[in-house]
C-alpha cells in the first residue's frame, strides 16, 4: 500500500515532536536549570505540534474550493503541472 | 526541587550579634544579598528609631560629601585657573619668541637689499643715504590686516624717505594650534636719529611689537641661537603643565565615585540596624531576616567572616524559628528568565509557594503572540533585531532612556517571540504577505476542464472569476499540503473565507487547551498545599465542566475536519452547540454522527449539574465542621467570642463560593470568546501586511518606464520604513499587549492567587545600580 503524502507527514512530524518534547528532555544533564528546559522542550513540542496539526486537518477534507481569476486559472492551467 | 516551579522555601532566623561587630556583619550580608531585614520596631516612627543619630549622619555626610565635593571642586577650580593662566602666559612668550624668530630670519634679506640700496645710490646720487651710522631702522611685527594702514600713515610722516619692507609669517601647523593670527614681519630704515620716537609712537597705535635687533651679523646669529633654546624650553614646560592638568582632574573624579558609593553602603547599613532590636545589656543587638533555607550555610559564613573582621571574639548566632506569617515570595532567576518573571509580577507576585506561572510562560507568551504576528518575513526581522540586542546589550544600557531600559530588559523575550513567528508564519505560508510553494498545491486546475469537469474554454472568456469545485475527481488531490496553508489560497479571491473559518477554530482550540492546562496547574496546587477535599470539590467539577461543554466542543470541530461531507448538507458547528445547549433537536436540522443527540444532551445535564456542586457543596462540608467542633466547644465551655466569629463568616464563605462559581462557569464561555482575538489580530496584520505589498511595492514593480528603477528604490525605502513601523511596531506592541492580557485574565484566573509579596533582600549590588 503506498503510504499517502498525508500519512507520510502525519508520521514523520509526529516523529519529531514526539523526538523533541518525549526523549530529549531525558538527556538534559542535571543542573539548576533542567527543569525549566525540559518545560520549555515540552512545551513547545506541543504548541507547535498541534498548531500543525489543527492546520493540515483543517485542509484535510474541504467543504469549498478557491475562486480563482480567469488570468490566474489560464497561468496556473499550463504551469500546474 | 526546581526552584523556579514554585518559590523558594523561606525561613525566619533570628540573628544575635555582638554590637561592635555589627557594621561588618551587616556589610557582608549586603554584598550577598540573600536576606531581608524584619521591621521590629513597626510601631517606631522614624525619629523614635535607635541609630536614628547614625543615619542622619551618614545623610550629612552625603551633603558634607557633595558639598566637600562641591569645595573639592572649587579647589580644583582654583588651581585650574591658575594653570590656565600660567599656560596662557607661557604660550604668550612662546608666540612672542617664534615671532622674533622669524624677524631674525628674514631681516637678514632686508639688510642686504638695504647695503645694495645704499651702494646703488651711493653710486647713483653721491649724496641722500650714507651707509649705516645715520640711518636708523626699526623691526616689529604687525597684524597682517593692520598693515596696509599703517604704510600709509607712514608716507604720510616721511613724505616717502623712509623704506619699508615686510613679509608674512608662514603660519606653522604649531603656531595654528596654539590660535596665533596672522602676522607681518616688517623693517623701516629711515633717515635721522630723531624719528625714532615718532615710529615708535605710531607703532604703539598700530599695536606693533617692536624688537631689538642688532646691527652685525654676528650678533644677530647669537640672538637666532638664544632665542631658539628659549623656545624649546618653554614648549617643554607648556607640555609638563598640559599633562599635570590632565592628571589632576582624573585622580579627583575616582575619588569622587569612591566616597559617593561608600556612604550610600554606610546610610544602607545603619538603616537596616534600626529594623533591628537592641539587648537590654545595650551590647547585642537581635535581627530578624527572612532567608531561603537552600542559603543558610552561606548566611552563617559571612556572618563569622564579618565579625571575624570586626575582631569581635563572639560569633554570631542563628536561630531559625517558626513562625505563622507569610513569608515574601522569592523566585531564583538568571538573565534569561528573569524577563518573564517580571511580566509575571507585573501582575501580582505570587502567594508563597503556590505554582509560579513563569517558566510556563516562557513558551506559551511568544507563541500566542506569534499566532498573532504570524508572519515569517516580520519574525525574522524581529528576531535579527533582538540577536542585534543580545549581543550589544552592555554598551546599549549606557543610554539611559525609559525605552531602551525596557527593550534591553525584555530581549530574549522578544528573541522567542521572533523564533516562533517564524513557525507559525511558515504555517501560515505568509512571508511579507507572500506564500511558498515549496511541497507542490493539493489543488488542480485541469481537471475542471473537459472532459472531467463542467468546464470548457469559453467559460473562461465569459466569466472573470470562477471556483474550483473539490468534489470534482482530480481538482483536489486528496492530500493536503503537507506544512501549512495550501499556497493557493493566497492567489484566491476567497481567500478570507477559508482562512476565518481555520483561525477562528484554531483559537478556540488553543483558548480551551490554554485554560485546560490552568485549570490543571490548580490540581499542582491543591496537591502542594495538601488541599485534597478542594480535589474533589473544586478541581473535578471544574475540569467535568469544562471538558463536558468545550471539550466536546473541540471534539466537534476535529470531528467535521476528519469525516467527508457533502458541502451543501453540512451543519455549522457554531448552529449544532446553540441547539445543543437549548435542548433544539428539530428533525430537518442535521447532525454529525449517529448518537449525537443523546450524547449532547447527557453532556449538558453533566455540566448544569456540576454548577450547584461548585456552588453548595464546598459550604455545607465546612458548615457541618463548624458545628460538629461548635458542640464540642460548648460542651466543654461556653466561648460566646468564638461562636460569634463563626458564625459571621459562614455568610462570608457562601458568597465567596457563589462568586467564584459565576466567574468560572461564565467565565468559561466569555473566556472562550476572548481567545477569538488570535484569529482577530492575525487577520489584521495579514491585511496589513497585504495592503502594504498592493499599493506600495507592487506599484513600484509594476513600473515600466526608464525611471521605473530609480523609482522602485524610492518606494522600497517607503516600503520599509512603514513596515518597521506600523507591521513590527504597532502591531508587535499590540500582539504583545493581547497575549500579555490573555495570559494575566484568561490563564491565571484558572489557578493563580497573586497575593504575595516580593522578597526583597538587603544587596549593594542593587543598590548602587539602580542609585546610579
Amino acid at each position: 500500500m503506498a503510504a499517502t503524502t498525508f500519512v507520510i507527514a502525519m508520521s514523520v512530524m509526529t516523529l519529531l515532536w514526539g523526538l523533541i518534547g518525549g526523549v530529549i528532555p531525558w538527556f538534559i544533564p542535571k543542573g539548576p536549570n533542567r527543569g525549566v528546559i525540559v518545560t520549555m522542550l515540552v512545551l513547545t513540542a506541543v504548541c507547535c505540534y498541534l498548531f500543525w496539526l489543527i492546520a493540515i486537518l483543517s485542509q484535510l477534507n474541504p467543504l469549498f474550493g478557491p475562486v480563482l481569476s480567469n488570468d490566474t486559472i489560464w497561468y496556473l492551467y499550463y504551469h500546474w503541472q | 526541587m526546581s526552584s523556579l516551579f514554585r518559590s523558594e522555601e523561606m525561613c525566619l532566623v533570628q540573628l544575635f550579634f555582638q554590637t561592635e561587630s555589627a557594621h561588618n556583619c551587616i556589610s557582608e550580608l549586603g554584598h550577598l544579598g540573600l536576606v531581608q531585614f524584619k521591621d521590629l520596631n513597626p510601631s517606631a516612627t522614624a525619629f523614635q528609631r535607635r541609630f536614628v543619630k547614625e543615619v542622619k549622619k551618614c545623610e550629612e555626610m552625603e551633603r558634607i560629601l557633595s558639598k566637600k565635593v562641591f569645595s573639592t571642586f572649587e579647589k580644583l577650580e582654583q588651581e585650574l585657573r591658575e594653570i590656565n593662566r600660567n599656560h596662557a602666559t607661557l604660550r604668550q612668550n612662546l608666540i612672542e619668541l617664534m615671532d622674533i624668530d622669524s624677524l631674525l630670519r628674514m631681516t637678514e634679506d632686508f639688510f642686504e637689499e638695504v647695503l645694495e640700496i645704499n651702494f646703488s645710490f651711493f653710486s647713483f646720487n653721491f649724496i641722500i643715504l650714507p651707509p649705516s651710522e645715520d640711518s636708523v631702522f626699526v623691526a616689529g611685527v604687525i597684524k597682517q590686516e593692520r598693515f596696509p594702514a599703517f604704510e600709509k600713515v607712514l608716507w604720510r610722516l616721511f613724505h616717502g624717505n623712509f623704506v619699508l619692507r615686510h613679509a608674512e609669517i608662514q603660519a606653522t601647523e604649531e603656531l595654528q594650534a596654539r590660535g596665533a593670527v596672522k602676522k607681518d614681519v616688517f623693517i623701516i630704515f629711515v633717515q635721522g636719529d630723531h624719528v625714532r620716537e615718532k615710529i615708535r609712537k605710531v607703532c604703539e597705535g598700530f599695536r606693533a611689537s617692536l624688537y631689538s635687533c642688532p646691527k652685525t651679523l654676528y650678533e644677530r646669529k647669537q640672538m637666532s641661537n638664544s632665542v631658539m633654546t628659549q623656545m624649546e624650553d618653554l614648549r617643554m614646560i607648556l607640555r609638563r603643565t598640559e599633562e599635570y592638568r590632565a592628571g589632576v582632574l582624573t585622580r579627583a573624579a575616582e575619588h569622587v565615585q569612591e566616597w559617593g558609593s561608600k556612604v550610600k553602603k554606610m546610610k544602607a547599613i545603619y538603616y537596616t540596624l534600626n529594623l533591628c532590636n537592641i539587648d537590654i545589656t545595650q551590647k547585642l543587638i537581635v535581627a530578624e531576616i527572612w532567608c531561603p533555607v537552600s542559603d543558610l550555610a552561606v548566611v552563617q559564613n559571612a556572618l563569622i567572616k564579618g565579625s571575624e573582621q570586626s575582631g569581635s571574639s563572639v560569633t554570631p548566632v542563628l536561630n531559625r524559628i517558626q513562625t505563622q506569617q507569610t513569608p515574601p515570595t522569592f523566585n531564583r532567576t538568571n538573565t534569561f528568565t528573569e524577563g518573564f518573571q517580571a511580566i509575571i509580577d507585573a501582575y501580582g507576585v505570587g502567594t508563597y509557594q503556590e505554582i509560579n506561572p513563569a517558566p510556563c510562560t516562557i513558551v506559551t507568551f511568544p507563541f500566542l503572540f506569534a499566532v498573532m504576528f504570524g508572519d515569517c518575513g516580520h519574525g525574522l526581522v524581529m528576531t535579527l533585531f533582538a540577536v542585534w540586542v543580545i549581543s550589544q546589550a552592555e554598551s546599549l544600557r549606557k543610554w539611559k532612556n525609559e525605552v531602551t531600559d525596557v527593550v534591553i530588559g525584555g530581549r530574549y523575550i522578544i528573541l522567542l517571540m521572533g523564533m516562533f513567528s517564524i513557525y507559525t508564519g511558515l504555517i501560515y505560508n505568509d512571508c511579507f504577505s507572500k506564500s511558498f510553494n515549496i511541497f507542490g498545491s493539493s489543488w488542480c486546475v485541469r481537471p475542471m476542464f473537459h472532459p472531467h469537469g463542467p468546464w470548457q474554454n469559453e467559460t473562461l472568456h465569459e466569466y472573470h472569476h470562477l471556483q474550483l469545485n473539490p468534489s470534482v475527481p482530480g481538482v483536489y488531490s486528496g492530500d493536503p499540503y503537507v506544512f501549512g496553508i495550501d499556497p493557493v489560497w493566497n492567489i484566491a479571491s476567497n481567500k478570507l473565507s477559508f482562512l476565518n473559518s481555520f483561525k477562528m477554530k484554531m483559537s478556540v482550540i488553543l483558548g480551551v487547551s490554554h485554560m485546560l492546562f490552568g485549570v490543571t496547574l490548580s490540581l499542582v496546587n491543591f496537591v502542594h498545599f495538601r488541599k485534597f477535599q478542594d480535589i474533589f470539590l473544586q478541581f473535578v467539577p471544574q475540569l467535568i465542566f469544562m471538558l463536558s461543554l468545550f471539550g466536546y466542543l473541540i471534539f466537534l470541530i476535529l470531528y467535521k475536519w476528519c469525516i467527508t461531507l457533502r458541502s451543501e448538507t453540512a451543519p455549522s458547528i457554531l448552529l449544532l452547540f446553540i441547539n445543543m445547549m437549548l435542548f433544539d433537536y428539530q428533525s430537518e436540522h442535521v447532525l454529525l454522527y449517529g448518537g449525537q443527540k443523546g450524547l449532547q444532551i447527557f453532556l449538558v445535564l453533566t455540566a448544569v449539574l456540576m454548577v450547584p456542586v461548585l456552588l453548595l457543596v464546598k459550604p455545607f462540608l465546612i458548615y457541618r465542621t463548624r458545628m460538629k467542633t461548635r458542640h464540642q466547644v460548648s460542651r466543654a465551655e461556653k466561648d460566646n467570642v468564638i461562636c460569634f466569629l463563626l458564625q459571621v463568616s459562614m455568610g462570608d464563605i457562601f458568597v465567596y463560593q457563589a462568586i467564584h462559581t459565576v466567574e468560572f462557569c461564565l467565565g468559561c464561555i466569555s473566556n472562550t470568546a476572548s481567545y477569538l482575538r488570535l484569529w482577530a489580530l492575525s487577520l489584521a496584520h495579514a491585511e496589513l501586511s497585504e495592503v502594504l505589498w498592493r499599493m506600495v511595492l507592487q506599484v513600484g514593480l509594476k513600473i515600466s518606464s526608464g525611471m521605473g528603477s530609480l523609482m522602485l528604490v524610492v518606494l522600497f525605502a517607503a516600503f520599509a520604513v512603514l513596515t518597521v513601523t506600523i507591521l513590527l511596531v504597532m502591531e508587535g506592541l499590540s500582539a504583545f499587549l493581547h497575549a500579555l492580557r490573555l495570559h494575566w485574565v484568561e490563564f491565571q484566573n484558572k489557578f493563580y492567587e497573586g497575593s504575595g509579596y516580593k522578597f526583597t533582600p538587603l544587596s549593594f549590588d542593587s543598590l548602587l545600580k539602580t542609585q546610579q
